[in-house]
């Protein structure tokens, strides 16, 4: 009993001193994110909340009213989901299928890798200017973009400031662009990690490259492509400043706007000043991402059930 | 099938143009007779397991040429040469069940040759009986031992009925009791499908407790084939000699003189046999552990430095100013040695007596 006695003060002291050792991490955590949080989650049901007086005139579920029923909100609903649906499949697609190439070759696999690594090093707005460069349409050039499409007998797109289609596309691609970088590099990194002796081994049995990919390749790498399609859909229902690199900050005007912009405007924007109503959009946007997460993790769990 | 390897060599490119290749295996010849074992034997980075691979197909050799019966494989890949492979980590996919392990390379077959769903699961159980894992076609690699995956990895190479089956150090992975029994079972499995077998090893006792035939490699060359014991009992050099057998074979500094072997190198030597046949020279003197007889006149006298009983034996550890390392004489527990004597003398006996050329390390034979 004795021993018993000793391992369990033993074990309280070695707790103390674990939430000593966790406590500075803990305060800032709950200072700028656990509190904020709460903070919002409070806002959003506390209608008209002014912030300089602290007051408002009552609580209720008036601000998800308003917002769910804003015109600007829906469409940057649409806006945001049109750009998940179309961007992390491609992206991923596209990454994984960049990663297959580069871990094949021997020579120049490094410069390669530097070269599809640019973009996570450069600077989002600096990428969005040559975008804007690329594919805009003035009274005085058509741009690259349409120049190189008129070879083909496709008529001028105003790109940035002219069909919605027309700017969703480049928006996609832009998106596409600045995310496959880190995608690229998490997946040959976790393609090389699959050993040598799986393929060795699946060569004496006859299997052919094909089969090696669907049967060996991709079940080895599934738990990284489901971190990536997970973060890339966290990440692309966030997008907000790759909208504004692009068509600038009246993303309303451009009909370009996304969740995360519809609250940076009901903050701050031109009709700003609505904390309440930004609120209210936040814990929307909160409660999209956390439901398709889950189901993102059902899934996946199902599909690389591997103990 | 019986496989023929012809002056076979593999040189591995060097890092870059400046340094040169490395030769793993050098101008190899061997026939390995129809459904027997034979286990590759030698230290590390001898070259055997780059042999296997060879023979695998999945390394392509610099030079010479392999044959499985009458059939040039050289330039076979390796899914066409009928060969099973069993790796050293047995290289199970980790997301499949043993059944879709044992399956995979029978689903890879394609056109005729196919068997229907019900063959194939069919031969499935088959193998999975052989190797006593039937009760765990559902599990994954990650919930077996060790023991059990080894076994589903020769399952799988015994699942497309190999003519060749090829093992690498199968039972490295595994902890001392467990590759005793394996390595039975691995003997049982070979005897009971009679697929001619190669087993790289660099465990001689495993090597000549399991196999028909020895092929003992050093550095890339053959040194020596045979049945375990004829090796055993007949080194061709020194480094035969003192690789296979445990305890090690005692090695001394000697000379041959007059027909007169002798253990030392002044004048203080000792003769401890009449060689005949042999010139005047220097050689180094293998003695096997149970080459030594305790005799009170022994002409060999080392200083004692203890007993270990071992039930059946006694080990007598000793050292020899002609000898770096510690001796052990493994002699008949009936024997009553003094333990607190300073000295020990023994006689030594002819046939577990090896004399080795000092410059060469070749085997001198004498009568």
């Amino acid at each position: 009993m004795s021993k018993k006695t000793l391992s369990g003060t033993n074990g309280v002291a070695t707790n103390i001193r674990g939430w000593v050792y966790l406590l500075p991490a803990l305060i800032f955590l709950i200072a700028f994110m656990v509190y904020p949080l709460i903070d919002v989650f409070i806002y959003s049901f506390e209608e008209g909340y002014n912030s300089a007086s602290q007051s408002s005139f009552g609580v209720g579920l008036y601000n998800y009213q308003y917002v769910l029923r804003d015109p600007y909100f829906l469409k940057a609903v649409k806006n945001t989901f049109i750009l998940v649906i179309i961007t992390v499949p491609t992206s991923t697609i596209l990454s994984l299928l960049i990663a297959l190439g580069l871990n094949s070759i021997r020579a120049l696999k490094n410069l390669f890798q530097t070269v599809f690594f640019l973009p996570y090093v450069t600077n989002t707005l600096a990428v969005g200017l040559v975008f804007m460069i690329l594919f805009r349409k003035t009274p005085y050039s058509d741009g690259l973009v349409n120049a190189l499409i008129g070879k083909f007998g496709i008529s001028p797109v105003d790109f940035i400031d002219g069909p919605y289609w027309a700017k969703m596309l480049v928006l996609s691609i832009y998106v596409i662009w600045i995310v496959m970088p880190f995608k690229i590099l998490i997946l040959t990194s976790a393609l090389a990690s699959v050993p040598e002796v799986y393929y060795q081994s699946a060569r004496i049995d006859g299997t052919s490259s094909w089969r090696m990919f669907w049967r060996i390749t991709l079940p080895m790498i599934s738990p990284m492509i489901v971190y990536l399609v997970i973060t890339g859909f966290i990440g692309a229902f966030k997008a907000y400043s790759d909208a504004v690199a692009i068509f600038g900050v009246n993303l309303n005007a451009a009909g370009m706007n996304t969740i995360v912009g519809y609250v940076y405007d009901m903050l701050y924007g031109d009709g700003g000043g609505y904390p309440s109503y930004a609120s209210s959009a936040a814990i929307i946007l909160f409660a999209i991402v956390l439901t398709i997460t889950v189901i993102n993790l059902i899934v996946s769990r199902k599909a690389t059930d591997i103990t | 099938m019986n496989v023929k390897i012809e002056n076979l060599t593999k040189v591995f490119p060097g890092r870059d143009r400046k340094s040169e290749g490395v030769t793993a295996v050098d101008e190899f010849t061997l026939d390995i007779p129809d459904g027997k074992l034979v286990c590759l034997l030698g230290p590390s980075g001898c070259g055997k397991s780059t042999l296997l691979y060879m023979i695998s197909g999945l390394e392509h050799p610099t030079s010479g040429k392999i044959f499985f019966g009458e059939k040039d494989v050289t330039d076979i890949p390796p899914e066409k040469r009928g060969v099973g492979l069993v790796f050293q980590n047995y290289a199970l996919y980790p997301h499949l069940t043993v059944r879709q392990i044992i399956k995979f390379p029978l689903e890879n077959v394609k056109g005729e040759a196919r068997l229907s769903k019900e063959d194939m699961e069919k031969r499935a159980l088959e193998v999975a009986k052989l190797v006593q894992i039937d009760g765990l076609m559902d599990r994954k690699p990650g919930q077996m031992s060790g023991g059990q995956q080894q076994r589903v990895a020769i399952a799988r190479a015994l699942a497309k009925m190999p003519d060749v089956l090829l093992m690498d150090e199968p039972l490295s992975n595994l902890d001392a009791r467990l590759r005793l029994h394996t390595r039975e079972e691995i003997r049982r499995i070979q005897k009971e499908t009679g697929i001619t077998t190669i087993f790289v090893t660099h465990d001689q006792e495993e090597a000549m407790s399991i196999s028909d035939m020895i092929v003992v490699m050093k550095d890339g060359i053959l040194n020596q084939i045979g049945k375990p014991q004829e090796v055993y009992d007949d080194p061709v050099n020194l480094f035969v000699a003192s690789f296979l057998g445990t305890p090690k074979i005692n090695i001394f500094k000697g000379f041959v003189k007059n027909g007169g072997l002798y253990v030392g190198s002044d004048d203080k030597a000792e003769k401890i046999l009449d060689v005949n046949g042999v010139d005047d020279r220097q050689v180094w003197i293998g003695i096997r552990p149970e080459g030594f007889e305790i005799a009170k006149d022994g002409k060999l006298t080392c200083s004692l430095k203890g007993v270990d009983v071992m039930g059946r034996d006694i080990s007598v550890v000793c050292s020899h100013p002609a000898d770096d390392e510690v001796i052990r004489a493994i002699i008949s527990a009936e024997n009553d040695v003094d333990r607190d004597a300073q000295t020990v003398r023994f006689n030594v006996k002819p046939h577990k007596t090896f004399i080795f050329d000092r410059e060469t390390d070749e085997r001198i034979r004498f009568s």
